[in-house]
């Protein structure tokens, strides 16, 4: 890997001042190099963090058929890697002009890693460096425990998807004020809604009363509240008394793991640890880059087009641009483009923000002339897109502002295949223009791994129990036994999963295979046990 | 054919069935009008390329920079085989299960875009949504354009234009070439590595030498051995167009006209020598039953073989894939035989007698060793082995080992499906063990398992 050279980082720099004029805000040092394919080979098993710990599933073709992207979400192609400074790579002689453009791209993503707040827990430190003691950690555990280092690895990699990021992430921005007494959270949390039931406005009341309570008597508020509660609740000590001492469902295996296992907790194999903490540290890192996809390679797309007209160097060039442009950020006849998708998104909410339509009184518009001529002149639009960039993620961008006017603007549908049996043909044909079905395709399509926690209450006698929180979508069968066996060996003891597997009654003739879709699928719910390195099942009886 | 099958499902209800082999006859019965789609063409070609590709394959230095993917060599890969495999072995030593598969097929495809690459590979594991598993109604991508709901954008063949049945002249001899070549790597690597025993020649043999000369082709007018026989019918042809033979039923050979052309020679000429060559037939079992992880264990249990084979005949191996349900019939690829759908009933006997008729049309006995795999679940509609045992007796006469796998549904106790009783039954596998042997496994068999079931049918 080799820097750029001088002439090109002068250009990276005049793209900064621009991009930077512009709006967009990033740290001044960035590292840009050079890539041959033979880098790319040895980048691409490690994600592209050159310092990435040494691992031997790297050295050989991993396959990636099934579930491609919930087993490796992050993907090995990326230009921009989030650490600091940031580093971008590059192929070998891109004209001038291109690069410009990649620049600009490179910068909106830049941009978005150093601002949106799904990466706040990646901004204090700089993952290269953290990757690079990490490997050498590592290299210096299997010099003293041998291959044993490479089996915790494994393991810890196989669970590296239940790590409660949104969990870690919510910790960073709880405001200490925030900590209320466990008791507190007990009665408006559990005790009023879940036992009781009370209506919204009753809740509210009870807010209400607790703040009055505060501001009334102070340090001696919450005492002079609950005295009030108990009175109309006689029950509410009891019911206290049994939650408390009760565990809650913990969803970050790993770290569980780590807490409480007590083949990790014993002496001599307490290394292990280290191991699974660099393996969910590197988790981490990584997942706000994926639950962005759209939004980020949207922003840098948007930001490129924009800042690349604008630019005065590149003069001559437009055409060029415009086919690599249309090549990247077109919207396919068929198929998902996060670019095309996502810089649309944004451009259309930079007019929304520009003609005031982001508002309640353009919502209760219901003439569609009038809606079409609808311009308060706000021209808030770009403080409305950079606030979008800082605080979404994809999920909330597509629930938000995928609406019918989009949708119709653009022309967008969902499309399905269908075989027809006699011609031999698929057919691909529009199945829906409503754009809640076109945002409900995108939701499903976007990373979302299972839900599996801990159940603290049924884990004893040696066991662990884990509880898949089933979301219509069965897990992955052939990949459980030897998932479960790494757990096995990390808690040391048999481990056990709940969870929900389909039967499906195909009905005759159906086609199969992926993309077609079963016929009617009837839900069990299972429980796999994993005992001395044998799996076996049973069926749970419903309650 | 179906209305057949109900009358067959009732013939052997009245023989006497277990319960859940009829509820299990009578699902692969369900599937019995479906057809057999042949294998979904490649996504990742076409204009319907985006239907399959998710948001997360979009990468900048893909699509931006326009970069290719970097496929990493195979030899790089090979370099460090080695090392893998004692890393592979080590992990059975300290009990955990082996990770690393040599027999896996990655990217089979159709057409001079699909190549069978042949490469060591591993998975890794995690809890994940599994996204075959979905009620029919879901599903779909993206897509832009004018249409109303309803409309149909477009059609796509679903055996791409071009790929007709049969090898047509020159058709896909590189591709065949590209899983030779790994494919004899691999046959290395597994006997090598894996202490497959080497082939032992019985009687006829080996010679590397591909062509010889005899005297077959035939030559008007000039030559060295006159053919007796074709040249007098040359000459009644002739003499019959030139109206010479006024009866049949009353010729004087002392009146014909014989012209320099009718005499027929027959000169030396070069023949292909098919002595030394071995001829496999796969054959597999794709009835209703097979569906999952059965046709994926025999399917790589074959590829294996067929490298092993190669490896052996110096690469000198033919290979025939037969796909069956109740009708066998004989597929031209590879990439057929391995994804074809599943769907109808099952009669082993079809597959065994369609090979016993190409090996008798096609005269392969004398100039082939012929090796016969058979896979399948061990479900057979043809209780007793009534139909296959016959064809499976005429087929032992000439071939020089057939070997039945069968992977077993998790469901029965080991050695309870139909075939393996009436092969046990037979006496076959006892009588004649160095030519018939047979392998059962369970359908979570793992690659060493696969290995070790080709040790028993082979060695």
């Amino acid at each position: 890997m080799e820097l750029i050279n001088q002439h090109t980082k002068a250009i990276m720099e005049g793209c900064k001042e621009r991009a930077r004029d512009a709006g967009l805000s990033f740290t001044n040092e960035s590292l840009e190099y050079i890539v041959t394919n033979r880098d790319l080979l040895e980048l691409m098993p490690k994600v592209m963090i050159p310092t990435l710990y040494d691992y031997w599933v790297h050295d050989l073709e991993v396959l990636r058929e099934k579930g491609k992207y919930e087993l490796y979400p992050h993907n090995p192609y990326e230009t921009v890697i989030n650490t600091r400074p940031p580093i971008s790579f590059y192929n070998d002689n891109n004209p001038d002009w291109l690069n410009v453009m990649i620049f600009y791209h490179v910068l909106g993503h830049i941009d978005f890693f150093q601002n949106n707040l799904y990466f706040r827990h990646t901004w204090d430190y700089d993952f290269t460096g953290q990757a690079l003691s990490d490997k050498r950690l590592i290299a210096r555990l299997r010099s003293e425990k041998g291959h044993w280092v490479d089996y915790v690895i494994e393991f810890a990699r196989a669970i590296d998807n239940l790590v409660n990021y949104h969990g870690e992430l919510a910790r960073l921005y709880v405001p200490d004020t925030a900590v209320m007494s466990e008791r507190l959270d007990y009665y408006f949390d559990v005790f009023l809604q879940r036992l009781k039931h009370v209506p919204v406005s009753d809740y509210l009341k009870e807010v209400a009363r607790y703040n009055d309570c505060l501001k009334e008597f102070g340090e001696q508020g919450e005492k002079t509240f609950f005295s009030e509660a108990v009175k109309k609740y006689p029950e509410l000590e009891a019911h206290f008394a049994k939650q408390d001492g009760r565990l809650s469902p913990r969803r970050d295996l790993l770290q569980y793991l780590m807490d409480e296992s007590p083949f990790l907790n014993r002496d001599e194999n307490e290394w292990m640890k280290q191991v699974m903490e660099i393996v969910r540290n590197t988790s981490i890192f990584f997942q706000p880059q994926i639950r962005t996809k759209i939004m980020n390679e949207g922003w840098a797309s948007y930001w490129h087009e924009k800042l690349f007209l604008q630019d005065d160097r590149i003069k001559g060039h437009e055409v060029d641009f415009a086919r690599v442009h249309a090549g990247v950020t077109s919207l396919p006849r068929v198929g998902l483009n996060p670019y095309a998708l996502g810089m649309r998104l944004f451009t259309w909410l930079d007019e929304l923000g520009d003609t005031g339509r982001y508002s309640l009184a353009y919502q209760r518009l219901a003439g569609a002339e009038s809606r079409k001529r609808f311009d308060t002149g706000a021209g808030q639009g770009q403080e409305f897109i950079f606030r979008i960039r800082e605080n979404l993620c994809d999920y909330l961008f597509i629930k938000e502002f995928i609406d019918q006017d989009f949708t119709d603007r653009y022309k967008l549908f969902v499309v399905d295949r269908r075989l027809d049996q006699q011609r031999q043909v698929w057919q691909y044909f529009v199945k829906s223009r409503k754009s809640e079905e076109y945002r409900q395709m995108l939701l499903d399509t976007l990373y979302h791994p299972p839900v599996i926690e801990v159940d603290q209450e049924r884990t004893y006698g040696g066991q662990l129990s884990l509880v898949h929180r089933f979301e219509g979508k069965q897990l992955v069968r052939e990949y459980l036994a030897n998932t479960m066996l790494g757990i096995e060996f990390l808690w040391g003891g048999p481990v056990s999963l709940e969870t929900s597997d389909g039967i499906m009654e195909r009905p005759s003739g159906s086609p199969q295979g992926e993309g077609a879709g079963g016929g009617e699928i009837r839900w069990q719910r299972v429980k796999y046990t994993m005992h001395e390195k044998v799996l076996s099942r049973q069926l749970v009886e419903r309650i | 054919m179906r209305n057949d099958l109900e009358a067959y499902l009732e013939e052997l209800r009245t023989r006497g069935l277990t319960p859940q082999r009829e509820a299990r006859l009578r699902a692969e019965l369900e599937t019995a009008g479906a057809e057999h789609a042949p294998p979904a063409s490649e996504p990742g070609t076409g204009p319907f390329a985006g239907f399959f590709r998710s948001v997360y394959a979009a990468a900048d230095l893909l699509d931006l920079q326009r970069g290719a993917a970097v496929e990493r060599p195979v030899t790089q890969i090979q370099k460090s085989l080695d090392e893998l495999l004692e890393r592979d072995r080590r992990r059975e030593e300290d009990g955990f299960p082996r990770k690393i598969r040599v027999g896996k097929l990655v990217k089979p495809g159709r057409g001079t875009a699909g190549k069978v690459v042949v490469v060591p590979t591993t998975e890794e594991e995690k809890f994940i949504h599994d996204p075959t598993v979905r009620p029919q109604e879901e599903g779909g991508t993206g897509g832009t354009g004018d249409e109303g709901e309803g409309e149909v954008i477009g059609e796509q063949p679903v055996r791409p234009e071009g790929q007709g049945t049969g090898t047509g002249p020159g058709q896909g001899e590189g591709e065949a070439h590209e899983l030779e070549s790994s494919a004899y790597d691999l046959g290395k690597t597994l006997t090598e590595k894996f202490q497959l025993p080497n082939l032992k020649e019985k009687g006829k043999k080996r010679s590397l030498t591909r062509y010889t000369y005899d005297l077959t082709d035939r030559n008007r007018g000039f030559g060295q051995v006159l053919d007796k026989k074709a040249t007098l019918r040359k000459i009644i042809e002739s003499n019959i167009s030139l109206g010479n033979i006024p009866d049949v039923a009353d010729i004087d050979p002392s009146r014909f006209l014989i012209a320099p052309r009718d005499k027929v020679y027959r000169i030396l000429s070069r023949e292909k020598d098919f002595d030394s060559q071995a001829m496999v037939f796969f054959l597999r079992d794709y009835s209703g039953s097979m569906s999952g992880k059965v046709t994926e264990l025999v399917a790589t249990q074959h590829v294996l073989i067929y490298s092993w084979l190669i490896y052996q005949y110096a690469g000198q191996v033919e290979s025939r894939f037969i796909l069956h349900d109740t009708e066998a019939k004989e597929v031209p690829d590879f990439y057929t035989y391995y994804n074809s759908q599943v769907a109808g009933g099952t009669e082993v006997a079809s597959a065994y007698r369609l090979v016993n008729e190409i090996v008798a049309k096609e005269g392969l006995a004398k100039d082939y060793n012929i090796y016969v795999f058979h896979g399948t679940d061990g479900d057979d509609w043809d209780s007793g082995g009534d139909k296959a045992l016959p064809e499976l007796r005429e087929m032992i006469r000439y071939a020089s080992r057939v070997g039945v796998t069968i992977a077993e549904h998790g469901l029965g106790t080991s050695g309870g499906t139909e075939v393996s009783r009436y092969l046990e039954n037979s006496g076959l596998l006892t009588e004649r063990p160095e030519l018939i042997r047979m392998d059962v496994m369970q359908e979570d068999a793992d690659e060493p398992r696969l290995i070790e079931g080709i040790k028993k049918l082979i060695s």
